[in-house]
């Protein structure tokens, strides 16, 4: 019974002091409003990059060459340590000798070629692209869903012939959007002094990617796509020796663990480079990359957290501070209801749940808070998603601690009075 | 032979305003109250009223000396049974009302069965009870500083008699109100003690009032005078 009239009371004591209690709320609306806002967009951003690493292929493992230096091994650079000569790339006798080791393991492998940066351009229109040089394995490897014609075959890559995919942007661009039209047609890609022609056979699925979308500045229209070419063009084009590459995409046969099958692939290949002074052979599986991003994520959250924390303190200390302005405003109301037989327990009651409200409703309006922010951020993300329901009871629980922890002082100093002199008090 | 409600036997209360300034305000009085009586005490300001009036109402302890409450010893008693003694026994009333402010009349006069622990419903007959004893039924939901000073005084009488104390502690209970509503007020205690025999220890320094009482006793320089 006791304790409705306390709530009752402090409830109404919030009414009759808006502004005060907002303003001693602020802190608690603030940490735990950004607690579960971030970790709301936390969870968005982890959700989209697992996502999007899935969608490129859960089976594949990124076989990169990098650095045998301590310091290049430490921080896990990759690529560019160092000049790479003709003797230290992979080649295609080091993948035949692969496959030819693990035929029930590495699925497919599809070495590429980076080509660097082109424009199509045809009269006033233009469209950005990505040279890709590849092979016929990559596009089923790495998942490219073609909306029309068809993928690059072995007799392209053996023949090079100049054919391409090209995505469903650059035909929006150059042919309005017609993907059947597009079929067939020739292009002229642009890059630096040289021109090529090209003809598509494949338009690929377009789809925005959110790092991508972050990083650059440039608009829908210019954003750059991928195109995909013989990745005996592309070694034309970059002057690298044909059958050596840098970075290869392989798949692990369906139902077997990536993290296994890329243990198998490195130690493979790293016999060959047993005498390489300056390289060694990394793979890394879809599995391992998405536990590194949820490790990621994991240490964000704790570091979140540590400055959420902080800032509940802060909060908590500021609800301490408003109680004890509040004992010594009621020290007459403190003598008047020991007079009429309140224990000094129930004084203290009363203002431990005082605090737990202002705590709780802080708690609450901050839970609202973040959620706003939680789902506007993850909106812009492009993965819109709400806070997990045990982040809000966690939040909620958290809330009332602090009530009970930082209330507790003041209530007792509020409960220690003494009747007399409180009910003398002015 | 009636019952005693109050027996103080060799009352002392010194103070210690830090060793060695002992202040002695009572010096060691006797005190017997008989159930039913209307007494007041009558002093002048600095003759130690205010002290006896806190040992009384069993807010603070004596010294030395002992002092039954209707049975029970106060001199031993700790805070929390104090606080108990108060919340069933005393029922206060002050010279400036000390109602609560924020909670209306009703819920005034109710706390003292909330610390008692009788349940809601029974509370709230109750306090609507005892607000038409003081005949301020119509007032039930008026906040403190919506009513005059006579009503106030009169939610603070209900307040007091909301746990059937054995006595009524009024101190200079019309000090603040003007004659003709300090008049009312004392008719209440009247009828009270009449019709209800209410125990009332009256504590004023204005002898008209104290005239009218059963009994009258004077407080000088901490001992007590029958008159």
């Amino acid at each position: 019974m006791e304790i409705r009239e306390n709530l009752r009371l402090a409830l109404e004591g919030l009414r009759a002091n808006k502004m005060r209690a907002l303003l001693t709320m602020l802190g608690i609306i603030i940490g735990i409003g950004s607690v579960i806002g971030i970790l709301t967009v936390g969870n968005g951003l982890s959700g989209s990059i697992t996502g999007q690493l899935s969608d490129l292929g859960a089976n594949n493992i990124q076989v990169y060459l990098r650095g045998k230096g301590s310091a290049q091994e430490m921080m896990g650079l990759s690529v560019g340590a160092g000049s790479m000569e003709d003797g230290d790339l992979l080649s295609d006798e080091m993948f035949d000798a692969l496959m030819a080791r693990y035929p029930d393991e590495v699925a497919s492998i599809a070495p590429i070629e980076l080509a660097g940066s082109a424009q199509v351009k045809e009269g006033k229109l233009y469209a950005n692209v990505s040279l890709y040089g590849v092979n016929a394995s990559y596009i089923p490897t790495m998942n490219v869903e073609l909306l029309a014609g068809r993928a690059l075959r072995d007799k392209d890559i053996v023949g090079m012939r100049n054919v391409c995919v090209v995505s469903e942007k650059l035909v929006n661009n150059m042919f309005g959007g017609d993907i059947w039209a597009a079929l067939g047609q020739e292009i002229q890609l642009y890059q630096k002094d040289s021109v090529f022609t090209y003809v598509i056979v494949g338009v690929s699925k377009y789809e925005a990617s959110v790092m991508a979308g972050m990083m650059s500045t440039a608009s829908e229209k210019d954003m750059s796509t991928e195109l995909y070419l013989p990745i005996t063009n592309a070694q034309r084009i970059t002057g690298h020796t044909p059958g050596l590459h840098e970075m290869v995409i392989m798949s692990a046969v369906e139902g077997l663990d990536g993290r296994d099958v890329a243990t198998h692939i490195e130690n493979f290949l790293n016999r060959y480079y047993k005498n390489n002074d300056d390289f060694m052979v990394q793979a890394m599986s879809m599995e391992s990359m998405m536990d590194m991003v949820s490790s990621v994520m994991g240490t964000l959250s704790i570091a979140i957290s540590v400055i959420a924390g902080i800032s509940l303190l802060v909060g908590g200390i500021g609800v301490m501070n408003i109680l004890l302005v509040s004992v010594t405003e009621r020290t007459r109301e403190i003598g008047i209801r020991k007079a009429l037989g309140a224990t000094n327990g129930n004084i203290r009651f009363q203002f431990v749940t005082e605090s737990v409200i202002i705590c709780v409703v802080g708690g609450v309006l901050g839970i609202l808070f973040g959620t706003g922010l939680g789902l506007l951020g993850s909106s812009l993300l492009g993965e819109l998603c709400g806070p997990t329901l045990s982040s809000i009871f966690l939040a909620f629980g958290f809330s009332m601690a602090i009530g009970v922890f930082f209330g507790y002082y003041p209530a007792n100093k509020a409960a220690s009075l003494d009747p007399i002199d409180a009910l003398r008090y002015e | 032979m009636p019952n005693n409600i109050i027996q103080m036997r060799d009352i002392v209360k010194r103070f210690y305003i830090g060793k060695p300034n002992e202040l002695e305000i009572l010096h060691g009085f006797n005190l017997v109250v008989p159930q039913g009586e209307f007494l007041s005490i009558v002093g002048a300001s600095g003759s130690g009223k205010s002290t006896l009036m806190n040992l009384l109402g069993a807010l603070d302890r004596p010294t030395t000396g002992s002092y039954l409450l209707d049975g029970t010893a106060i001199e031993q008693a700790k805070d929390t049974e104090l606080s108990a003694i108060r919340c069933r026994k005393v029922g206060f009333v002050f010279q400036n009302f000390n109602l609560i402010p924020r909670i209306n009349a009703l819920k005034n006069v109710e706390l003292p069965m909330m610390y008692s622990g009788m349940g809601q419903r029974a509370r709230t007959q109750k306090a609507k009870e005892l607000m038409k004893l003081v005949e301020m039924d119509d007032r039930l939901d008026h906040q403190p500083n919506e009513l005059s000073g006579g009503q106030k005084q009169r939610v603070a009488i209900a307040r007091a008699m909301a746990n059937d104390p054995a006595i009524i502690l009024a101190d200079e209970p019309t000090g603040a109100l003007d004659s003709k509503t300090g008049r009312l007020v004392m008719d209440i205690f009247h009828t009270l003690n009449r019709e209800q025999g209410k125990t009332i220890v009256l504590i004023t320094h204005n002898r008209e009032l104290a005239a009218e009482t059963d009994r009258r006793i004077t407080m000088r320089d901490g001992m007590l005078y029958e008159q």
